[in-house]
Order: structure tokens, then sequence, then C-alpha cells
């Protein structure tokens, strides 16, 4: 009796701890923190080393497939873990930790420097980018450098332009506006014969605003990594003020829209044809059509032309977005992790599925000069040779930006402002002084020397 | 005589207090081992985070320079960034108002609940319970694509008498947007507990009412409400360290609402923001205990008010 009674809980606490013990997961077989158990992909040459990323590209899980297949000396295992922020935060998560983080990562340009500063990836310059260099135009290589140092191997690039509704513009009689006076008087015309919003300017797309800042001679950083401490903050000039006040001034007369980007509210807008342009990059066409864009009664509606420019005879093409693969500092075999960065997404048969379902505008000029990629009809525009007329030339003209090492708290800082145009309590010059103070006053918080 | 007797008593004294002594070993083992797993839960979970987050607070760590020990400084700029003050100014004007709001429509329903006797009772309490159990994210989800202009049915139903539909999602209208989704949220819960309370009275205080000719008002208002006035205080007090910590339903609509909420809208986002987004982690917790201030010293000024005689509070 006394025995079975003292036999029954040693033997429950002894299958517990068993199960317990059973529960805990296998020691990973690849480098980095993050756990190589737990791909996405399957892979299928087991004997390889294994190299953990993370990615979101649409198709990924094509372009890691034939990656894998056609390289014998490393496997990749694939996550995606978020679009964009949600990815950068769990990015740098695993940077203040100290673990967890991939091998190779997928950041948009203009966060290079904010996690280059951190050295949370590293230099690849030695580990083959000498090699692949002269695959790729000048802006897209400057915007992956810091100095001569380069932090990432560059897959695709968001050259901008301006998508319309072709409908639209035949029923009030527009023409592609050709510069920003141009855009102002045909959003006029619109309004005035009752049709519907010209554009849209949405608090939070900073980055696009920032772009057409620097269209018009903005710089707004500069920084030399060889003097990492200091840094030039210049938000506030004249290019940067003209900027926000014509956009603060399409809002006030009602010519433009006040949404925010990427929701549903936008997309149904963009559907019905609420917004007779859209500024946007060369990925626009993909993610559109991956939103349902095009496919109902709005099917063919579409067609793009150049940026407006603010001077026709001297036009500056301008990027937003655009995204490369780094190594990451928490990588234990950093020079397999730099051929993965080099090599995925770099053969033809991933750059090709990539750029003929516009799911990317590939930076490689293998793809930007292969006459099937310039003269592809693209089917979200009808047929209209996009990448010829618009697209390549946009590309190719792009010289590159500086960015800061404190991307995130700008584009923040910017949100808050442009939160405040919509409303209409302060001036876009206004704004532009108040970002210029913000930042400022962050930088010099985090021990920069502002120039 | 009077040594010998107190000798004695003495030592009965002392056997006593070793009688005593022994048993009380054994049953203060036993008595941790029985709060030993909970108690090591939550010292690793709530005690051992709580300090790490305080020491974490008295640091600065800067892009340029690492990481000093900067001891209170943190927590003189939180409490003069107009970040974390308006956010705090925010969830203030937001628990006045939503507290209430809440409270009188738990309250009204509970009584109705308990003074009507009927099958529908119980399908009412089950319906008015309901939002509860849907967790807060899909239900600010809903709510975002309920007070969508193009999504929600808000723009139908005003077009049938040819107006345009409030905007609960523009800055002026944002504060009610929110507050009708934590009352829709939260009422159900707070009708719960008021009605288990009600329950718990004693019928025959009812019938002496009726005999000395109380009205039905008469027998709410003086009878019930005042005996379940400890149940109306804890969910007072609940509601008003979870209104102030509001951060749920505001991060989720941040996507939907067209800037009109910002990442420092609430101090909780504030927090979060600075921990997540932009890795300061120190800041980050420095609002946070910051935020704990705020609570500690509205709890305890409203427990200061509702204080009752004898209490140690007055």
């Amino acid at each position: 009796m006394k025995i079975r009674r003292r036999l029954l809980p040693a033997v429950s606490a002894l299958a517990l701890v068993s199960a317990l013990v059973a529960c805990s997961s296998d020691d990973d077989g690849g480098g980095g923190g993050a756990d190589a158990s737990s791909c996405t992909n399957t892979i299928t040459k087991k004997d390889l080393p294994v190299v953990t990323l993370w990615a979101w590209y649409p198709n990924m899980d094509r372009v890691v497939e034939n990656f894998n297949q056609q390289n014998n000396e490393v496997q990749v295992c694939w996550t995606n873990v978020g679009q964009g922020g949600d990815a950068y935060d769990k990015f740098q998560t695993a940077i203040s930790a100290g673990t967890g983080a991939p091998d190779v990562v997928m950041i948009e340009m203009d966060r290079i420097p904010t996690f280059q500063i951190q050295k949370a990836i590293v230099d690849i310059s030695d580990f083959g980018a000498a090699d692949v260099k002269a695959n790729f135009g000048t802006g897209a290589w400057k915007d992956v450098s810091v100095g001569d140092a380069v932090y990432g191997a560059p897959i695709d690039g968001g050259p901008v332009a301006m998508i319309y509704r072709k409908d639209v513009f035949t029923k009030y009689g527009i023409t592609p506006p050709r510069t920003w006076a141009e855009y102002e008087q045909a959003a006029q015309k619109v309004k005035d014969a009752g049709g519907p919003l010209f554009g849209d300017f949405g608090a939070n797309v900073p980055a696009l605003i920032m772009a057409l800042q620097i269209q018009k001679g903005a710089t707004p950083y500069t920084y030399d990594s060889a003097q990492p401490q200091t840094i030039g903050i210049n938000l506030n000039d004249q290019a940067s003020k003209d900027v926000l006040d014509y956009w603060a001034g399409l809002v006030k007369k009602g010519l433009v829209g006040k949404q925010d980007q990427f929701t549903p509210e936008y997309i149904s807008g963009v559907i019905n044809g609420d917004y007779a342009t859209y500024v946007s990059a060369a990925w626009a066409p993909g993610y559109l059509t991956g939103a349902g864009v095009g496919q109902g009664q709005d099917t063919g509606k579409f067609a793009v032309a150049p940026l407006p420019q603010w001077d026709p005879n001297n036009p500056v093409q301008v990027n937003w977005g655009g995204s490369a693969f780094s190594v990451t500092s928490q990588s234990k075999n950093p020079e397999l992790a730099a051929k993965v960065a080099f090599g995925v997404y770099a053969d033809e048969k991933s750059l090709t599925d990539g750029w003929t379902n516009q799911i990317i505008f590939p930076l490689s000029l293998k793809a930007i000069n292969d006459p099937k990629f310039v003269d592809l009809k693209v089917a979200f525009f009808n047929g209209q040779q996009a990448n010829k007329e618009v697209y390549v030339p946009a590309a190719n003209a792009y010289k590159g930006m500086t960015y800061s090492p404190f991307g995130q708290y700008y584009f923040d800082a910017m949100t808050k402002q442009f939160a405040e145009i919509i409303k209409g309590s302060i001036s876009g010059s206004q704004a532009a002084d108040r970002i210029q103070e913000d930042v400022t006053k962050y930088a010099k918080e985090q021990g920069f020397t502002v120039q | 005589m009077t040594i010998s007797i107190s000798k004695d008593a003495r030592r009965g004294r002392k056997r006593t207090r070793q009688v005593r002594g022994r048993t009380p070993v054994r049953e203060h083992v036993t008595g941790w081992l029985f709060v030993g797993p909970f108690g090591l839960v939550f010292v690793a979970l709530l005690i051992a985070p709580l300090a790490y987050a305080l020491y974490l607070s008295l640091f600065q760590k800067k892009l340029i320079g690492g990481t000093s020990f900067v001891f209170l400084d943190n927590y003189a700029k939180a409490f003069t960034d107009p970040s974390f003050l308006d956010g705090a100014w925010f969830v203030l004007r937001f628990s006045l108002v939503a507290i209430p709001v809440q409270i009188v429509i738990a309250l009204a329903m509970a009584l109705i609940l308990d003074a009507v006797t009927s099958a529908f009772v119980r399908f009412s309490r089950l319906m008015v319970f309901l939002p509860y159990a849907i967790p807060t994210v899909i239900g600010a989800v809903m709510w975002g694509f309920l007070y969508s202009k193009s999504f929600g049915p808000l723009t139908d139903i005003f077009g049938l008498f040819g107006a345009s539909p409030p905007d609960f999602l523009s800055s002026h209208l944002i504060f009610y947007g929110l507050l009708n989704i934590v009352t829709w949220q939260w009422a159900g819960y707070y009708m719960i507990i008021l009605y288990a309370a009600l329950q718990g009275i004693d019928p025959t205080l009812y019938e002496a009412a009726r005999i000395d000719g109380a009205s039905g008002w008469q027998v709410t208002l003086r009878i019930k409400i005042p005996l379940i006035s400890p149940a109306l205080i804890l969910i007072l007090v609940f509601a008003l360290i979870g209104t102030l910590q509001f951060f749920n339903e505001p991060q989720i609509l941040r996507y939907l609402a067209a800037g009109t909420i910002g990442p420092d809208f609430t101090p909780n986002m504030y927090a979060y923001q600075q921990a997540f987004a932009l890795a300061n982690f120190n800041y980050g917790s420095t609002i946070s205990f910051a935020l704990g201030g705020v609570v500690f010293v509205c709890v305890y000024i409203f427990m200061f008010l509702t204080r009752k005689r004898g209490s140690f509070l007055s």
C-alpha cells in the first residue's frame, strides 16, 4: 500500500521529466544563431553546409529552389520573417540580443547604414565583390557601399515613375505631365471638371518624399565612413522646403488624397480609379497585381510615364526602395554566407522569373541589358513596353544616394510631420524645419558631431 | 511559594513553546514547497525582468560612444519628453471618459439581468459577454474595417439619408472610435463580475425592503449598489490600470488610420517604438517605469478617494 502510494508520484514525475527532455530541440546544423531546422524550403542535399537567409520577395521559394538545385557547395535555408519594418524589428532585436540573426538578411538600401554602424553586417568587399561589381550600375553599387566597403549584394531597385489611369486621362483630356508645374495644372483641370483626386500624399511613405526632395537637388545627409562620428544633416534646405510646400499645396487645394499607402483603403481607391496617378517605383506593378489591382474592371487601364521633372532640360532620376542581401556579423562562416549573398537571385532563371512576373526590377546589368527584359510588354500596363520607355532609362540615370545611420528615426520624424501637413496645421517649410530640428537633436543625443 | 509557582509556570510555558515549535517547521516547509513553483515562475518572469528593466533604465546607449551610466537622467528626459507627456495626458483623458461609460453600461446590464427572470436572460448574458471572448487584436482589426470608408457599413447607412459618414479614424473622432471598441470589448466582462456580486446578495434583504415600502429604484440605488461596492471598486481599479496601459487597439489601427495615430500615441506604444523599432532599450525601459509611476499615483489617488472608514488609507 505505502509503496504503491509513493510509486505513483515518482513514476508520474519521471514521465513528466522525460517528456520535457524529449521536447527540447536538436542542435542546428547551420551557422549563425537561427535554427536551420525551421526552414520554409526543404533541403535535399543534406551533406552540404547550410546558410540561413531571411527574405520577403514574393517568389523567394522558387529562387531558393533554383539556387539549391544548381549549387553543390552550400544550401540555403530560407524563412520569411515579415515585410520591411516587421523584419527589421526582428533583426534589430536579434542584434541587440546577440543571437538569433540569420547568416544572410535582406535589407533595403536605405537601412544599410543603420545596421552597418552597429557592426551588425560585415564588409564583403573581400569575399568576391570585385568579381560581381561589373554586373551593376553606379547608382546600385553606391547604395550598398559605405566608403570603399561593400555591405550588400544588390538585388532589386526602385526607379521612380508616374503610373496613371489612361481612362481618367482620356476622359478629362489630360496628357501625361512632364513637369511638376504641369502636374498641378492637370490636377486642377481634373478637379474643376469634377474628376477624381490626381494623386496621393501619404504620411507613411517618407522614403518616396525623400527621393522627390533629392530629385530637386537636396542632399539630406553627408556621411563619410572614415569619420563615422561626424554627419552632415541638411533636411530643411530650400529644395526640401520647396518639395514639401508643393505637396502641402496640393493637399490644401484638395487636388491629392491624404490616404496612407499600402493599406486596403488605398488599394480599393486605386482599383476604383479614385486616384488619377500613382507616383511610385518599378516594383509597384508587381505589388499592385499581388494586391488585386488590374484584374477586375480596371484591367488594362493603367499606363506609366516618366517622373515629372522640375527642370525638363536637366532631368534627375531617383530611386525608392530596392534591396540587397547582406551578411550578418553573427554568421559563423562569412565567406560562405557571402557566396550565398552574391549567388542567390543572380542566376538567369531566378532573375527572369522575377522580372517576368514584375516582382522585382533587377539591378543586375545582365537582366537590364537583356533585350527580352527591355522589350517586355508589361501585362499590367496593357502591353506597354514600360521598361524600355520608362524604367530602364530611369535606372541607368540614377546616381545613388547617401543614407543616414538612423533611417528608422528619420522616417518616423517625417511621418509625424506629414501627418501635421495632412491635418493642415503646418506648412511644408515648417515641416521641413521641424524635421531638421528633430533629427539633429536625436543625432546629437546619440553622440554624433553634426556639421 | 510564589517562586515555585512561577518556576513551574515558566517550565510549562517552555514545554508548550517546544511543542508548538516542532510541527510549525514541517508545516513551514510544506507551505514553501506548495508556493515554490509559483514563486519560482513569479520571480523569474516578473521580478527578474522588472529588476533588469530598472537596471537598463539607469543607462544610456548611444550609436557613437556606447553605453554609459546616467542614473536618473533618463527619467528627467522622460518627464520632459512631449511624446511621453502627450501620450500620458491622452490615456488619462481616455480613462476619465471610458471607465465611467463602461462601468455604467456594465452596471445597468447587470442590474437588468438580475431583476429579470426568463430564458432570455441566459442568452443575453452570453451575448453581452461574447465580445470579451474575441481576442483584442481581432476585435481591433474588425472594427478598423467597420470604420473604413470603402469597406464599412457606415457609408451605406449614411448614404441612405444622403449624408457623408463620420470618419472615426480621423483625428477629430479617433477618441470616440477607440472608446467604442474598448467599451464593446470590456463592458461584458465587467458585467459578469457585477452580476456575480449581485447574485451574492441575500434575497431576504429585498423582502425586508419591500415590506418597508421601498420602490424598485430605491432597492436598486440604496441596497444593491452599495452592497456590491467592493466588486465595483475592484473592477474600477483593474479598469484604471488596464486603460492607462492602453496599447492593443491604437497599435493595430495605426495602419488603417492615415497618420492619425503616431508611434507615440500612448506611453506604452512609445515604449514599444523606442525598444523595438529604435533599439533604444534603455529609454524604452525608462518609459515603462515612468508609466508605471503614473499608474501607481492614479490608483493611489483613486483608492484614497474611495476609502472606507477604518481602512489603512483614512
